[in-house]
């Protein structure tokens, strides 16, 4: 016998992220979920981040990880709430695990909420967690042709970082071939580059996000 | 390796509908798949050989239907396809486009063996 079953595969991943986001809709709530291979910033960019925005906005931060509590306690280090996600294996963040993270943060008391998702370029971008936005961040030692080998994270970011730019003379990043890759891919994305542990460049980014935390309140 | 991830679901959902139509086996799968999702076939065939051992799936077959990317440009109106490394309209170049395939990860349907209804006892 034909089962005619025709429905999403991440089918129950989907309804609770459509969840999430009504939920942070309602509290007025922003959520950016930032994703990058392991090293590549996203803990610096996100102290960066905060240090450019906490004076005008309440921010917090859900931290994915496979195992470990070090980038929360980073965060809490500097008086932002953190709550740690650890995956217990898995290579990325799913809504289930977001909707119990919201439920340990004051959503009615926040502006910001910033996701690390697990480090990884590839199965982040299969996984609506309820965010706003998903922004992936490439370092530049990573190499230029990575829009070549993993399109699909820069294809469906709302915006891209390029950190470590601090670096660029140290590593033969071709940055025009770069971001003629990405314009294929995404030409609606803004390229910000940054040093993130330098506060170099982040302003702009700041700025990108601080004109859509506005317009989410 | 997110095949692993993602055949979990797929079976669990399977198995469930499965059992609710009263199956004691499933044939075959077929999954429908996008060109863009990144998902590598032959992995989403290993998972599933490893995943639906002891299942009543167990032996059965995945069907996987791959879908070509296309888009239609919101800026001329264009219908092209295109590869997953350039997504630009290919009549005016445009970036705003809108993906129209190549972007499924679905369940199309399954093949289950579903046994005819107990008779009952032998009437003598
Ligand atoms: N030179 C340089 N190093 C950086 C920059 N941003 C991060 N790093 C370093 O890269 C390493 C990994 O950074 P981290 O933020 O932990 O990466 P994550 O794994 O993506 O969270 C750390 O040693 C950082 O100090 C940058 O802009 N320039
Ligand atoms: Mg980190
Ligand atoms: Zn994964
Ligand atoms: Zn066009």
């Amino acid at each position: 016998m034909e089962l005619d079953l025709s429905r999403p595969i991440l089918e129950k991943n989907d309804a609770l992220a459509a969840e999430n986001r009504a939920r942070l809709a309602a509290a007025g709530v922003y959520v950016v979920d930032l994703m990058a291979s392991p090293g590549a910033g996203k803990t610096s960019t996100i102290l960066a981040t905060i240090a450019a925005l906490r004076d005008r906005y309440r921010i917090a931060v859900i931290e994915g990880d496979i195992a470990s509590k070090v980038d929360a306690e980073k965060v809490k280090a500097h008086g932002i709430p953190a709550v740690q996600i650890n995956t217990g294996g898995a290579c990325h963040l799913e809504s289930r695990m977001i909707s119990r993270a919201l439920d340990a943060l004051p959503l009615d008391d926040l502006d910001l909420i910033i996701i690390e998702n697990v480090g990884n370029l590839v199965c982040p971008t299969e996984f609506d967690l309820g965010e706003n936005a998903k922004v992936m961040i490439l370092s530049v030692p990573e190499g230029d042709d990575k829009p070549l080998k993993y399109p699909r994270i820069f294809a469906i970011s709302q915006a891209v970082i390029l950190n470590k730019y601090d670096t660029l003379s140290v590593f033969d990043f071709d940055e025009r071939a770069f971001r003629s890759a990405v314009a294929k891919l995404n030409g609606a994305a803004p390229i910000f580059t940054i040093a993130a542990t330098k506060g170099d460049g982040v302003d702009a980014w700041a700025e990108w996000l601080g004109a859509r935390i506005e317009a989410a309140r | 390796m997110h095949e692993m991830g993602i055949m979990a679901e797929v079976l669990e959902s399977t198995l469930a509908a499965a059992s609710d139509a009263g199956a004691t086996r499933v044939n075959s799968i077929r999954l429908t798949i996008g060109e863009l999702t990144g998902i590598v076939p032959d992995a989403l065939e290993f998972a599933f050989e490893a995943l639906s051992l002891g299942t009543i799936a167990e032996g059965g077959a995945l069907e996987i239907t791959v879908v070509p990317a296309s888009s239609r440009c919101l800026t001329c109106g264009e219908e092209f396809s295109h590869d997953a490394y350039d997504r630009r309209c290919t009549a005016c170049g445009s970036f705003l486009c809108e993906v129209l395939g190549g972007d499924e990860l679905v369940i199309s349907g399954a093949d289950v063996d579903v046994p005819d209804p107990d008779p009952g006892p032998d009437p003598k």
